[in-house]
Formats: structure tokens, C-alpha cells, sequence
């Protein structure tokens, strides 16, 4: 029926109004609050390229349009001006808004892409096809590509209107069109041509229509296949590196320390919640470097956790060495007070964290496999962090400090390792690079007083797993619990993903108790 | 010739005279003088003790057993649980799942189902929820399930030899599993909101001071009988042999003793407990849902115990009514300051206070005794 509307539309337009500019009838067509003539016009503003009713088109995007009498007025904030004359104009007392509907709306957009196809701007152009990519496609619509395409130089945007119009023509009557096109979409990889080919080879009679519908419809499905495994593996991985930030902390208090800290998630919240107030200072005193607060937010939070984990460490957890189930509940208890303490500051609704500009946004692979920005910026970051703390432990006297007390600490007292300041040293870097965990949580999740609940048990589970003594065991449990768990999830859902990977854990562990890494010798007690 | 001093008896190897004194002494309190006082005493007379404070004690006695519960695994195996919330609220939801079906057509629906499953669309019960229309068959389930969970669970973890902090981090996460689970609507428990509303037991009206006086007492009883039973168990042999494990495993396997079979027994003994205690906590309080499953709420049962003194049994009965006690009183009062205490506590009794309130005294008493000389 709109098909029909659209055709006679043309037809009239045609034979009507041979101008080649908007004129009054346009507008009070478009105006008049018939949605039949509407569309009607539309097809034809379309069908003449008219590139002069676009401004036109956008003001009644933009509710600009006011209606008095058969006249049309622009009214732009205190300026107005008559709608076909542009020039300037006294708005009637009785002005009224010009009414859009949705679907009204939606073909005005469409049009004006339409239109916009014979623009002399090639990246107009390549953007008009962008926009016209959901698009109905009627036949007239498929006309007016084709004559587009006809004209085009640039091979990309001409490839991109072959595919649209393939897409229209996959519903042609004439065999030899469906054909072509099913053939041509063999290369277009979205979700609305495999829909398209899926209903076209339902009700296809001809048989080698049939057949290359058929091979089209593979490639694009498994093309499709492919993104979406490449999604999963890449929220895994992303996942897998917030847990590795998180985990890697406890690798140093847990794994090579031997202290079970429960306060760890409250390292996190607390670097979570130190990025907060950065990014407020910012916002009051320096919003022309607005975008650059995180690279000032990771120190301060590394070094707030760090002190909050250093008087953790002189207070608590010195008098309970060698204690490891009562150093567990008082580091609960400390996790409870800085809980209650971030609620009472704060408050206990989350905080807003903004993404900076140059962190939002996605690079789109294809059409249905889209990597936002601040997931590949963590990715990086923690890869860059993993880095840092394998050069500190591995390369510095520090570390070498560390590992000295790790293995032997009598015999590292004996050759003078002051190993009390090594135990509050080595507490404060892993509480640190929980806070640099938490820096990288306020980029993708809520800042609230519980933030460090949700991700304790889970990071536990990636150093249980990847077994004590090195952080080696840390990073490969932690992207392949990510990994895995993404996987998982996309077949069975969060919880049971969640189920399924405890039980996991608890198998592996029958096999490898001392998890994937095990360190040789034997411990006695 | 070496002297073997004879076998002491039953009745004294459980408790000393003193000891025996204060079991009658409760005995007497729960079964006679709490009923009088709730049911004859009239109302607005100081000895009368109103519905609320029963309601609270009995939550209390659930409570106790907990403790009672963790302090055997804990206090006298060695073994921190931080997923005993998984047990006790099996227990619940298996007899919460009785007292659902005891609700009958009486729901907001007037439906045979109740009215979560109707909200759901479900038009029958799930496999899981047959028989539990038997009041003997989901009494046996609160007991039966967790106990299964607990037994293969600790089966498989006691066998590849996870102790220490590594089964305590472990059964955290397996509460935390279970809570999500649960959580969930589809799982068929309630999601959410758990199991509430209920209006009968055995056919009995619930609401009523004669039906909530009965669970007061049978709770009383229960607790009563499992300190005797538990006693029993820690004065025996098999109670010698965990207290070794506790202090040295490996030697205790070196002297040839199967530790495997030790911890499963008490582990499996203690879940039980839980699931009863749950079972039992469910008509009094009138709700169950999954936040007993929350890391936090098992984590608060071993504070209960350290609060009073693990490895005395009766310690960890106050330790559970002084924390819930304070609970009470904070949330009431002053709610923000509540895990303030809490934290402080966790960290004052592990870091001043190794043996609760039980080894406070024990050190007055020889403080005392060394004055005197």
C-alpha cells in the first residue's frame, strides 16, 4: 500500500512539479498533518533530489517549523524567518508548531539521506548510505540507489549502494535481479542481510536463486559467527584483565606474603572512590584538562590505598603473622569499617565516574563486533601494570627483598633484610595496585560503598587457582577464568556461568592442590 | 605395675557437678519458666514476657546453634567454615518449603501453587518440591540436604587435602555461588524475596502464643540436646582425635588415624546441625531468603564463636547472644554505627581477646587465685 503511495507519489511528482526547487505546495503538504500526502511528498523531494529542501527538512527535525494561515515560518531562537523565502519575517499571533510524528520523523531522516546521495561530498555521501542502512527499501527506494550508484565514482560508496540495493532487490519479481543480488550479498556481513536472505529463502521458488541464496547465507552466517565468537573472547579478555588488576595485588599480599587480606576489594573501592575526587577536583579547578584526570587519578589512588594499606598493616595485620584464619576475620573487620566509613563520606548511592572523551566511544571490527575504548584502554593498562610489577619484583632491590623474606625469612634477617619494613612495604604495593584495580573499575562499572564485595571472591579464586609464589600462576588464571567465564556465561547465563566455574576450581584443585603453578619442594607443618 | 585410673562415667565425663547444675537451671528456665511467664503471667506484670521477647529468644537459641555448630568444626577441628550460611539456610528452605505448601489457596492468587509460581507462570511444582507437602519428609530433608551438600562437598575438599585459609576462601565462594543461584527466580525458591507469609504449621494456626510457645520449647530442646551431644562427642576419643588434628595434622595421619574420615564426620555433623537450626529458624522468624547466604552473614557465625572463646562449646552460645544482642540494640539505636562495632570487634577479639569472653574469665579467675596466695 505505501509501496503504491510512494509509486503514484512519484508519478505526480513528476508530472506536477517539474521545479527543481522546494516550493509552497511541498510545504504545505509536508505540513498539513496528512500522513498519506506526507509520505507523498517525501517521495518525491526524494525522487527530484532536491537538494534545497534539506535545510527545509532539518528545521522540521528540529521542531523549528512554525504554521500560520498557508504560511510556514522558521522561528531559530529569537530570529524567524518565512519557510520558503528565508528571508526574514513577523511571526502571526496565531502561530502554531508544525506536528511530526515518529514514523514521520524516521521517513524525513531517510529522505534526507536520500537526497543527500547526489551530494557533491564524498564523505556526505558515505555517510548518507550509513544512515540509510536500516532503511525500508521499497522499490522506488531501489530506483533511486541505483541511479545514485550509476553516478558514483568512488568505488567504496558505490560497493556499500550495490549492497543496499541488492538488499531491495533480493524482493524483486524478476528472477534474474534476485539472482545478482543474492549473489552480491555474499560479502555483506550484518544481522539484517542474514535476516534478509534467511525470509527470501523461505519463500523462494527458483531453484538456483535458491542456491546462490543458500551460499550467501552461509557465508554471512558464519562470517557473523565469527565476530560474535571474537565479542565473547574479547569481553573475556577484558574481564580477564580487570580481575588480573585485582588479582595481582593479592598475588603480592596473599601469594608471596601469605596474608589473607579481606580488605583487598576495599583497596579497590577505595581506589575507586580516590578517582572520584580527582575527577571532581578537576571538574572545579582544571576543566580544560578535564579529559586528563585519570592519568593524575592512578598515582593518588595507588598511593591512597597504599597509605590506608600501610596503617592496615602496622595496626592489624603485624601482630597476627603466622595467624592466617585470624588475620582473614580481622582484615574482615577492617573491610567492614572502611565500608561503613566510604557510606558515612559519601553516602550510599554510587558515585558517578565519567569516562574522559577520548575513552568513550567503540571501534567498530564489524558489523557486529564492536570494542568500546575504555575496555581496550584497561586491557592495556593492566598489561602495562602486570609489567611494572614483574620488573619491580624481578629487577629491583625491593623485590628481591620481597622474595628473599618470601623464602627464608630467617636467613633473610640474618644477612640483614630489615624484613618488618619489607612486610609493610610489600603490603603497601599490593593494597596500591588494588587502587589502581579500582581506577580501572570507575571506568566501566558502578562506584558505590560495596564495589570491593563483588570482585573479592573472584579474585581469590584467579590466585587459589593460579597457585602461590609467583605471578606468572595470577595472569594466566586470571584471562583464562575471564576468558572462560565470558564463554560460559554466553551459554548459560551469569550465575550458572559463575556455578559452573566454582566447581570447576574445586576439581582442578583435586588434581593440582597447589594450583596451575605449583612451586617444587615440600612444606611441612 | 602401671596404674590405669578407672574409666570415668558417662555422666561425668560430660559435665562436672557445677556443670550439671547449670544444665537443670536451663532446662528448668526454657520448659517452665519462659511459658509460665509468656502464658500465665498477665500482661503488664513485670514478670510477663511478651511474644516479642520469646520470638527473639527462640531466634537467639537458632542462633546458638550455629555457634554451636561452627565450634565444633572450628574450635575443636580446626577448620573455618565461611560458607556454614549455605547450610543453614538449606535447612530453612527445605522446611520453608512445607510451610509454603501449608498455605494452601489462602495467597494473594488462591492458587494451589504458591504465589511466586504463579507470578512465574509455572503451572506445577518442580520435581524438587514433591513430598514436601509431608511434614516428616521436609523436617528430614532440612537435616538430610545439607548434610549431603556438606559430605560431598567436604569429601572432595578434605580428600585433595585443601585446609587452612584455602577451604575457607573456597567455601566462601561457594556461598556466594549459592546465594546467586538462589537469587534467581527460575531456580524455583523465591528468587529474591525468598519464602514469607506463611499462615500454618501441621494445620495449626501460626500466629497463635500456644503454637509459637511449642517451636520455643522444641527449640530449647534441641539446643539443649545437641550440647550434650556435642560434649559427649568432644569428650570422647573421636573429640581427642580432632583436637590433635586441629594442632598437627600431618602427625595425627603418622600415627596411622584417617583423617579424612575425622573432619568429614564433624563437618558433616556440624551442616546438620546448621540445617536444623534452620529449619527451626524459619516458622519463629517467619521468612527465608537468600542473604543468609551472603558471604557476610556466615562469616558473622565464626565471629560468634571467636567473640565467646572457640573450643569450649559454651562459649560460643554467648559470643552468638552478645553479637546479636548488639545487633539488636545498633540497628535499633544508632543502625550507621553497627559495622563500625562489628569490624572493631573482628578485630579486637582476634587481635586482644584469642580465647572471647570464656578465656577473659578464665585469666580473672587465675589472676584472682595468684592474689589469694
Amino acid at each position: 500500500m505505501r509501496m503504491l503511495r510512494l509509486i503514484v507519489g512519484l508519478l505526480l511528482a513528476m508530472s506536477v512539479a517539474p521545479a527543481m526547487a522546494l516550493d509552497r505546495e511541498t510545504i504545505a503538504q509536508l505540513t498539513g498533518g496528512d500522513p498519506d500526502e506526507q509520505h507523498r511528498a517525501l517521495g518525491a523531494a526524494a525522487a527530484r533530489g532536491d537538494l534545497s529542501a534539506i535545510p527545509f527538512l532539518r528545521d522540521l527535525l528540529a521542531d523549528r517549523v512554525k504554521l500560520a494561515g498557508d504560511k510556514a515560518f522558521i522561528v531559530d531562537g529569537d530570529k524567524v524567518v518565512d519557510a520558503l523565502e528565508r528571508t526574514p519575517a513577523e511571526l502571526p499571533a496565531d502561530a502554531e508548531d508544525a506536528s511530526t510524528s515518529n514514523s514521520l520523523r524516521l521517513a524525513i531522516e531517510e529522505t534526507i539521506a536520500l537526497i543527500e546521495l547526489a551530494s557533491p561530498d564524498r564523505a556526505a555521501r558515505l555517510e548518507a548510505v550509513k544512515r540509510l542502512q536500516s532503511a525500508e527499501l521499497d522499490e522506488s527506494r531501489v530506483a533511486l540507489l541505483a541511479k545514485a550508484e550509476q553516478k558514483e565514482r568512488d568505488a567504496s560508496v558505490r560497493d556499500v549502494l550495490r549492497q543496499m540495493r541488492a538488499l531491495g532487490e533480493l524482493q524483486s519479481a524478476d528472477r534474474v535481479q534476485r539472482l545478482s543480488a543474492a549473489q552480491a550479498l555474499r560479502t555483506t556481513i550484518s544481522g539484517r542481510v542474514r535476516e534478509a536472505l534467511k525470509t527470501r529463502l523461505a519463500t523462494e521458488d527458483d531453484g538456483e536463486v535458491r542456491v546462490a541464496l543458500t551460499r550467501s547465507l552461509r557465508n554471512v552466517e558464519s562470517s557473523l559467527a565469527i565476530g560474535e565468537n571474537l565479542g565473547v573472547v574479547f569481553s573475556g579478555l577484558s574481564l580477564g584483565s580487570i580481575l588480573l588488576l585485582a588479582a595481582l595485588g593479592l598475588a603480592i599480599t596473599y601469594g608471596l606474603m601469605g596474608v589473607i587480606n579481606m580488605a583487598h576489594g576495599e583497596m579497590m573501592m577505595i581506589g575507586a572512590y580516590a578517582t572520584y575526587i580527582v575527577q571532581n577536583l578537576f571538574r572545579a579547578h582544571l576543566p580544560d584538562h578535564f579529559q586528563w584526570y585519570l592519568a593524575a587519578a592512578a598515582p593518588v589512588a595507588f598511593l591512597v590505598a597504599a597509605l590506608v594499606g600501610v596503617a592496615i598493616e602496622r595496626t592489624v595485620i603485624r601482630f597476627l603473622y603466622g595467624r592466617a584464619l585470624e588475620t582473614l576475620l580481622a582484615t574482615w573487620g577492617v573491610s567492614l569499617i572502611l565500608m561503613q566509613a566510604v557510606r558515612s563520606l559519601f553516602g550510599a548511592q554510587n558515585v558517578q565516574v565519567e569516562n574522559p572523551a577520548w575513552m568513550s566511544g567503540r571501534v567498530f571490527v564489524t558489523d557486529n563486533l564492536e570494542l568500546p575504548y575504555n575496555r581496550i584502554v584497561i586491557l592495556i593498562f593492566s598489561v602495562g601494570v602486570l609489567l611494572l610489577v614483574s620488573f619491580l619484583l624481578a629487577r629491583t632491590r625491593l623485590g628481591l627483598f620481597v622474595r628473599a623474606v618470601t623464602q627464608n625469612r630467617g636467613m633473610a634477617r640474618c644477612v640483614g633484610v630489615d624484613s618488618s619494613r619489607i612486610d609493610t612495604m610489600a603490603f603497601a604495593l599490593g593494597s596500591g595496585l588494588a587502587g589502581l584495580a579500582g581506577v580501572a573499575l570507575s571506568q566501566v562499572g558502578n562506584v558505590g560503598p560495596d564495589l570491593g564485595q563483588h570482585y573479592i571472591v573472584d579474585s581469590f579464586m584467579v590466585v587459589v587457582l593460579g597457585g602461590v609464589g609467583q605471578l606468572a600462576g595470577a595472569v594466566y588464571a586470571a584471562l583464562g577464568l575471564g576468558v572462560a567465564g565470558k564463554i560460559l556465561e554466553n551459554m548459560a547465563g551469569a550465575v550458572l556461568a559463575e556455578i559452573a566455574l566454582l566447581i570447576f576450581i574445586v576439581v582442578f584443585i583435586q588434581k593440582r592442590p597447589q594450583g596451575l603453578f605449583a612451586l617444587g619442594g615440600r612444606q611441612a607443618d | 605395675m602401671l596404674y590405669i585410673p578407672p574409666a570415668p562415667s558417662l555422666a561425668t565425663r560430660i559435665f562436672g557437678l557445677r556443670g550439671w547444675l547449670a544444665f537443670l537451671a536451663a532446662a528448668l528456665t526454657i520448659f517452665v519458666a519462659v511459658p509460665l511467664a509468656n502464658l500465665v503471667a498477665p500482661e503488664g506484670s513485670f514478670l510477663h514476657l511478651s511474644d516479642a521477647s520469646v520470638a527473639l529468644i527462640g531466634k537467639l537459641f537458632c542462633y546458638a546453634m550455629l555457634a554451636l555448630a561452627m565450634d565444633l568444626v572450628w574450635g575443636y577441628a580446626g577448620i573455618l567454615s565461611l560458607g556454614h550460611g549455605i547450610f543453614f539456610a538449606l535447612g530453612g528452605y527445605a522446611f520453608g518449603m512445607y510451610l509454603m505448601r501449608q498455605i494452601g489457596r489462602d495467597g494473594s492468587y488462591h492458587s494451589d501453587l504458591p504465589d511466586f509460581m504463579v507470578f512465574l507462570d509455572w503451572k506445577a511444582y518442580p520435581w524438587f518440591w514433591s513430598f514436601t507437602d509431608h511434614f516428616a519428609y521436609a523436617a528430614a530433608l532440612a537435616i538430610l540436604a545439607p548434610a549431603t551438600l556438606a559430605f560431598v562437598f567436604g569429601y572432595f575438599a578434605f580428600r585433595s587435602r585443601i585446609k587452612g585459609v584455602y577451604f575457607s576462601i573456597i567455601t566462601q565462594a561457594l556461598t556466594y555461588a549459592m546465594m546467586l543461584l538462589f537469587f534467581r527466580n527460575e531456580t524455583g525458591f523465591g528468587g529474591n524475596n525468598g519464602f514469607t507469609d506463611f499462615k500454618r504449621i501441621v494445620d495449626y494456626p501460626l500466629a497463635t502464643p500456644t503454637t509459637r510457645m511449642i517451636l520455643f520449647t522444641l527449640t530449647g530442646a534441641c539446643l539443649l540436646a545437641l550440647i550434650l551431644v556435642s560434649r559427649f562427642l568432644v569428650s570422647s576419643k573421636f573429640g581427642r582425635v580432632l583436637t590433635a588434628i586441629r594442632e598437627a595434622e600431618s602427625r595425627v595421619m603418622f600415627c596411622g588415624y584417617d583423617t579424612l574420615s575425622y573432619k568429614l564426620a564433624i563437618w558433616t555433623f556440624s551442616a546438620a546441625i546448621c540445617g536444623l537450626a534452620g529449619a527451626l529458624y524459619v516458622p519463629q522468624v517467619g521468612i527465608i531468603n537468600p542473604s543468609e547466604m551472603s558471604p557476610a552473614a556466615s562469616i558473622e557465625i565464626a565471629i560468634w564463636a571467636a567473640v565467646g572463646g572457640r573450643g569450649t562449646l559454651i562459649g560460643p552460645l554467648i559470643g552468638a547472644v552478645i553479637v546479636n544482642g548488639a545487633k539488636s540494640f545498633f540497628t535499633a539505636a544508632i543502625p550507621e554505627y553497627w559495622l563500625f562495632f562489628l569490624g572493631l570487634l573482628f578485630v579486637l577479639v582476634t587481635l586482644l581477646l584469642p580465647k572471647g569472653v570464656i578465656g577473659l574469665f578464665d585469666t580473672l579467675a587465675s589472676f584472682r587465685k595468684e592474689r589469694a596466695r
